[in-house]
């Protein structure tokens, strides 16, 4: 399975960054991409809980290919739902089944940021999309 | 001229970090281990394990003396009149919560249990809880602008409904000691139970119980350089009469039939099934090795840390220290930055430093905030490793500012 140009780009631009400075940097350039949210879908029903910081994440199907929206008051990990998002949209439900997203963090480099220790959120996020993507009132 | 500790060497876990490039600066989650403590946990195990009080066998008795012999040690360190007097629970929360549930009965609807507004989750949970079983007013005393309880409020909330104060030493947030004295003073003349969270004060400084006259004082081994899963609650001997006891099983009991039993008084009784018998054994060695220490130049080396500490951060004027901390930690935001990106990049660079709202959810509201970093000092710590802390700091301020 071929990955989404999004996230091509995502592993040439990491893999270029050696450094912890540089990868951080490049992280929250990431961030800024997000589409942001608006005051009304930054509402409770979206709110992923379980993160320290706050984060939101929407899905929803179209023509058989999932589009989510995400976004974070921390910008690191708006980063990170960047490099998620660019994983995940436009793929079936099939297709999103069966993307190893950890395996995803890690070839970025980012893996350690998914380590149960952390509580920045992400893991919470990918059970929320998980739910979502089911069709789960999460 | 940077501060070193002589005592570091005594730590293979802090030596082990930074061997791996790990600057450790959050003891007051939980502490290194001096090697007398490793040595005494394995040697514990090495010479053959047995379980306490009850058998008649040789390995049973020495196993049994060396747990008795850490009540002992305890009860000197917090100079209680009588090793009776400690009981050895799994953590300081479950210490608390022993109380919340022993004292249960004491209570009845419309009576009031006053804590403050800086306690940590431990301190603050059983009680509300309790309060929610029994109808109970949970009253929660304000802090000043710096970081203390305010007496003066205090002294208006703490009334004849008054039945129990709840309320910490030392702030594992804001780093201040409380103004025990005075407060216990308003309690005791309403005639209220009085109970100390001593959890990071026990280590930052002898504390005398009988001097402070409270009626129960709780702490915990692993931030006291020993072990994990030991909890030490001290009652004088008329207030720990007044518990019921709470959990049931192994050794607790005098008497029993299968419709009735008869437990024993503290500590014992306190004590249901077998307890983490290596960690108390081990925490009796850790407590040796610190009565070794000269406590005078173990408190002048955190006094000078904790200095540059606070110099450090004051001179970094984006940040905005939490209240004034007097020893110990000190918690501080950054105007503009997300704590938790800033704890990212401060563990980038191998800072173990805490971020968050440091089980203190409520204190942090109040102060209108979502979380905040945590520097904490043990006494291994030394100058160079405050000083890794700021080129970190300062870079990851670079990233994000």
């Amino acid at each position: 399975m071929s990955l989404p140009t999004a996230a091509s780009e995502a592993l040439q631009a990491f893999a270029a960054c050696p450094s912890w400075d540089q990868r951080a940097r490049l992280q929250m350039q990431w961030g800024e991409r997000l589409e942001p949210l608006s005051a009304e879908q930054c509402c409770s029903e979206h709110l992923v809980a379980g993160c320290a910081s706050q984060v939101w994440l929407l899905g929803q199907q179209h023509e058989g290919h999932w589009y989510f929206q995400a976004s974070s008051d921390a910008r690191l990990l708006r980063g990170l739902l960047a490099l998620l998002l660019a994983r995940v949209n436009g793929l079936s439900s099939e297709e999103l089944a069966a993307a190893d997203l950890l395996d995803w963090f890690s070839q970025l480099g980012l893996g350690r940021q998914l380590s149960p220790s952390r509580s920045n959120g992400l893991n919470a996020v990918l059970q929320r999309m998980r739910a979502v993507s089911l069709g789960e009132r999460a | 001229m940077s501060l070193t500790s002589p005592w570091r060497a005594d730590f293979p876990g802090i030596l082990a970090l930074a061997a791996e490039g790990q600057t450790y600066l959050d003891s007051a989650a939980t502490a290194q281990k001096p090697q007398a403590m490793l040595n005494a946990l394995l040697g514990y195990y090495a010479s053959g394990a047995a379980n306490v009080h009850r058998a008649q066998h040789v390995p049973g008795e020495r196993a049994t003396r060396a747990f008795e012999a850490t009540r002992e040690k305890a009860a000197r360190w917090l100079n209680a009149a009588d090793a009776q007097q400690i009981v050895f629970t799994r953590s300081a929360t479950e210490a608390l919560n022993l109380l919340a549930y022993g004292l249960e009965q004491r209570f009845i609807a419309g009576d009031e249990i006053v804590i403050s507004a800086l306690e940590h989750h431990a301190n603050l949970l059983p009680w509300q809880q309790l309060a929610q079983r029994r109808q109970l007013k949970l009253v929660v005393l304000p802090l000043d602008a710096h970081g203390l309880i305010d007496l003066s409020q205090a002294a208006q909330l703490i009334g004849p409904r008054t039945r129990l104060l709840a309320v910490s030493q030392l702030s594992n947030v804001l780093g201040c000691w409380q103004p025990l004295e005075p407060l216990l003073a308003l309690a005791q003349a309403q005639g209220a139970l009085t109970v100390v969270d001593g959890s990071q004060g026990v280590v930052h400084g002898r504390t005398d119980v009988q001097a402070l006259s409270c009626d129960f004082y709780i702490c915990s081994s692993h931030k006291l350089y020993g072990p994990d899963g030991v909890g030490l609650l001290y009652g004088r001997p008329q207030a720990l009469e007044q518990l019921a006891h709470w959990q049931f099983g192994g050794e607790m009991l005098l008497h029993t039939d299968y419709a009735n039993a008869r437990f024993r008084p503290a500590p014992l009784g306190f004590e249901a099934g077998t307890p983490p018998i290596a960690s108390v054994i081990a925490l009796g060695a850790s407590l040796d090795y610190l009565g070794s220490l000269d406590a005078a130049a173990v408190s002048a080396h955190e006094a000078a840390l904790h200095a540059e500490l606070l110099s450090g951060l004051r001179q970094r004027q984006v940040l905005r220290l939490l209240g004034t901390p007097s020893v110990a930690l000190a918690s501080f935001v950054v105007e503009g930055v997300h704590h938790a990106d800033l704890a990212h990049l401060l563990s980038e660079q191998g800072l173990a430093v805490r971020a968050g709202h440091h089980c203190a959810m409520p204190l942090l509201q109040g102060l209108g905030l979502s979380g905040a970093v945590r520097v904490s000092l043990g006494l291994y710590n030394d100058g160079a490793d405050l000083q890794r802390f700021f080129n970190a700091l300062d870079q990851a301020l670079e990233l994000l500012l």
